[in-house]
């Protein structure tokens, strides 16, 4: 037993006596905090809703539909990150390379759709993050947003990166998976973003 | 595995030189060694932070007195409460993290071995760049919890605030990213045939702050990222003039703020029920139902901030809510005060160092929770909240408890950590001048503030006859003063002609007494199974009450040794500490320094990710 659990170890160091990888777990207890991140964030946001003193309001300044493109987006973006594992475990490389693209291209059309936003709301309608708290707790919420999304892209670009180089293959779907887990949670918040921000009157 | 690993058999052993010597602790991802790192970094920021509050104690020594400048003042206990709690305490928690945890479960690292050194090195930044502020002569002063709009641009356009936000920012970052690390190291690291239930009480105590840490520190994360849009980009978050409400800072401050008080002191509970039933000789009372107070703790832990905020006015419904759920808090605890009792009754008690600090633990925290019940109670709070009476409470619960409890385990685990014994006569002259001077100093505090006296006040008149217990409360500050000067005495003799300790001098009862002390770099030749909570003992005395000892298992071959993976040594947590502390400073400085600091962290973390990731067409490492 002890000298089956000493060369296991030598095999892989990331998987536990639980049998699960650390990481996976690493990343689950990451992101059961990063919850109460955009909780509290939210929670700001709800806290200060129609308690502007001055500005526009949310429903002058709103683009529905441009962001709900941004929403069909990042929803689709979670299907081409399950693509991509897929494609991984059956060691389809060049396959899963390609779907990671696409899931980091959506995510970087995403952020170029939020940064236009951000400038319409800034030059359009004169909404900036001193306006009023409206504009302090739209920008930063949904500007923690878009930066987790940036992360989210970068992170998948250099999986790309290691892809095209050689170095990735069916022994690190993990390391595609636990990407896949923090994207699909960033497209979990959003969700609930859009519908706290955008779609409750 | 290519090179021989330094510690196998037969390895060379090479005479160390002194920049040799740094640079292996600079680049080191042993939990033991980041555990003294931790340790001995938190005692001096607690040498610091105290003698900040012995400046304080001197200052109130006589009334009408200048020694300090009300400023001056404002800023000593602003970082006497900041040091202490975030450079002090939690710090030297987490040095018993590092260092027990995974001799406690029977592991050899923890899971992200330099995660941990990156949390230290995070750490030291965020303490240096605190410390930094006495240089600019921007020391912060707006009291550990930094009330808004008190810390808004308006009314503290200095820098000083800045270094307080920042400073707390990247030590909240370290924290959370340890948090990480031994969450995962609790639930799957442990030894074979080590269940939950079977898992050491202070192992159990540390697993439940880590769940605290993690969920409690994102909301002071977010109320200082607004504090730092506030103060840095012109939202208006904490500004009434635009609707803002100040109180968002409170709530959210203190979201954090009490389940950090259960950060702050389950370790140290979890400390007191170990070293119990050492010294008892007798298996802690009711040990699953400590577990479950500690849960519970932690549980309503989240349910009771706004006591903290009695007297800003709530109302009736939300004032009755939060002081019920706080008065139930206290169940759980005096649950665990009982089971601590019923652990000493009818033991065959062994009165050393380690057990003279828990059993003062046990006193005076008791003291503390009874006035913590006191303040519970809304109408009394109003009468207390802001005086020296609230001073009294939390510094019994904080030093009363954690540190009393911190310096048992110090003493409790000092030889298996450096193979020697500190001294049991300057241990016991040390513990008896703390334990007086420290009711000295904080005693008469509760009278002081039931008389009247506002906590925080620089300097007060003669003729409100606070003179003399404020004297009296001096005469104690100096008295604890003395006993760390005995504590540094102990260590220095201890660590020139201290007592050898053996593998195991207290007849312990769990895994790490069962290994060298101090303990290979692999702590355990052999990855131990097994069956009980107090393994060790039964492995020394029987499983079951007439039980025979357990047969000796095989002695360990070379082979076993050699097979034994280690995380090789890794330069790039120091690095990446210090590219984010570049990044994070540099908002101080100059947005340029951001944008460089920021793309050489990104760098760094990439180098840091992709470390061990095989060249292409290699294999796994």
């Amino acid at each position: 037993m002890a000298d089956h659990a000493a060369t296991h170890a030598v095999h892989d160091p990331n998987i536990g006596t639980t049998g699960l990888d650390h990481r996976k777990m690493g990343m689950w207890a990451f992101l059961g905090s990063d919850c109460m991140f955009f909780g509290s964030l939210i929670g700001t946001y709800l806290a200060y809703k129609g308690k502007s003193i001055s500005g526009p309001s949310p429903r002058d300044v709103f683009d529905i539909p441009l962001t709900s493109y941004s929403a069909a987006l990042l929803l689709a973006s979670s299907l081409t990150m399950v693509l991509a594992l897929a494609a991984l475990q059956d060691d389809r490389v060049k396959v899963a390379a390609r779907w990671l693209l696409a899931t980091a291209a959506m995510g970087l059309h995403f952020v170029l759709n939020q940064v236009y936003e951000f400038w319409t709301f800034v030059h359009h309608h004169d909404l900036t993050l001193s306006t009023s708290l409206f504009g302090s707790s739209f920008f930063v919420l949904t500007g923690f947003h878009g930066a987790h999304v940036t992360g989210g892209v970068v992170w998948l670009l250099l999986l790309v990166g290691l892809a095209w180089g050689g170095r990735l293959d069916k022994r690190d779907h993990t390391k595609v998976e636990i990407a896949g887990l923090y994207w699909h949670f960033v497209d979990i918040v959003w969700i609930a973003i859009f519908t706290v921000i955008y779609l409750i009157p | 595995m290519a090179t021989p690993a330094a510690f196998m058999p037969g390895a060379k052993a090479e005479v160390p030189t002194f920049w040799g010597v740094i640079a292996s602790w600079l680049i080191t991802v042993d939990h033991k060694r980041i555990g003294i790192l931790y340790g001995s970094s938190a005692f001096i920021f607690f040498l610091i932070a105290g003698i900040e509050g012995l400046i304080m104690r001197l200052q109130l020594a006589r009334p009408d007195n200048n020694i300090v400048s009300a400023q001056t003042f404002n800023e000593l206990f602003t970082m006497h409460g900041t040091t202490m709690i975030f450079l002090a305490i939690m710090p030297m928690s987490a040095a018993f993290f590092n260092y027990m945890i995974p001799l406690l479960i029977g592991a050899r690292d923890v899971a992200f071995p330099r995660l941990n050194a990156l949390s230290y090195w995070i750490f030291l930044s965020g303490g240096l760049l605190l410390h930094a502020s006495f240089l600019f002569n921007a020391v912060p002063d707006g009291g550990w919890f930094g009330y808004a709009n008190l810390t808004s641009s308006q009314f503290s356009p200095s820098h000083s605030i800045d270094f307080w936000m920042l400073g707390l920012q990247i030590l909240g970052i370290s924290s959370m990213l340890a948090g990480f690390n031994f969450l995962v190291t609790i639930i799957n690291m442990r030894a074979p045939g080590m269940t939950l239930m079977r898992m050491p009480v202070f192992v159990w105590m540390s697993f439940v702050t880590q769940f605290l840490i993690v969920l409690a520190f994102p909301a002071i994360t977010v109320a200082l990222i607004l504090l730092m849009f506030d103060r840095f980009f012109g939202t208006l978050f904490y500004a009434p003039a635009a609707g803002g409400d100040p109180l968002l800072w409170q709530h959210l401050f203190w979201i954090f703020g009490h389940p950090e008080v259960y950060i702050l002191i389950l370790p140290a509970m979890g400390i007191v029920s170990e070293v119990l039933p050492t010294f008892a000789r007798k298996p802690l009372f009711g040990a699953p139902v400590v577990i479950y107070s500690g849960i519970m703790i932690g549980f309503f832990g989240f349910g009771v901030w706004s006591h903290h905020m009695f007297s800003v006015g709530m109302g009736p419904v939300a004032d009755a809510a939060f002081s019920i759920a706080t008065m139930l808090i206290a169940v759980p605890t005096g649950v665990k005060i009982f089971n601590w009792l019923g652990t000493l009754w009818g033991g065959s008690i062994r009165f050393r160092t380690p057990l003279y600090f828990s059993l003062g633990f046990i006193a005076m925290f008791t003291m503390g929770g009874l006035s913590g019940i006191m303040h519970a109670s809304p109408p009394v709070d109003l009468q207390q909240t802001d005086t020296y009476f609230v001073v009294a409470h939390f510094h019994y619960v904080l030093f009363g408890g954690s540190v009393f409890g911190l310096f048992s385990g110090a003493y409790y685990w000092w030889p298996k950590i450096t193979g020697k014994m500190l001294d049991e006569r300057l241990g016991t002259v040390h513990f008896w001048l703390m334990m007086i001077g420290f009711n000295v100093t904080f005693f008469p505090q509760h009278y002081l503030g039931l008389i009247g006296m506002p906590r925080r006040i620089y300097t007060y008149a003669g003729d409100l006859g606070w003179t003399f217990w404020n004297l009296v409360s001096t005469i104690g500050a100096f008295t604890v003063a003395l006993s760390f000067l005995v504590f540094i005495g102990n260590v220095i003799k201890t660590a020139r002609s201290g007592q050898v300790a053996g593998p195991d001098p207290w007849d312990g009862r769990t895994l790490e007494w069962s290994i060298p002390s101090p303990p290979p770099v692999y702590n355990f030749a052999r990855v131990p199974e097994v069956r009980d909570r107090d393994d060790l003992w039964l492995q020394k005395y029987g499983d079951g009450h007439e039980g025979a000892p357990r047969p000796k298992p095989a002695p360990v071959t070379a082979a076993e040794i050699a097979a034994i993976y280690m995380p090789p040594t890794s330069f790039w947590p120091i690095l990446l500490a210090i590219a984010m502390a570049v990044m994070i400073s540099g908002l101080l400085i100059s947005m340029y320094q951001v944008i460089v600091g920021g793309l050489v962290t990104l760098l760094f973390m990439y180098k840091f990710a992709v470390e061990y990731h095989r060249p292409a067409g290699g294999n796994r490492h």
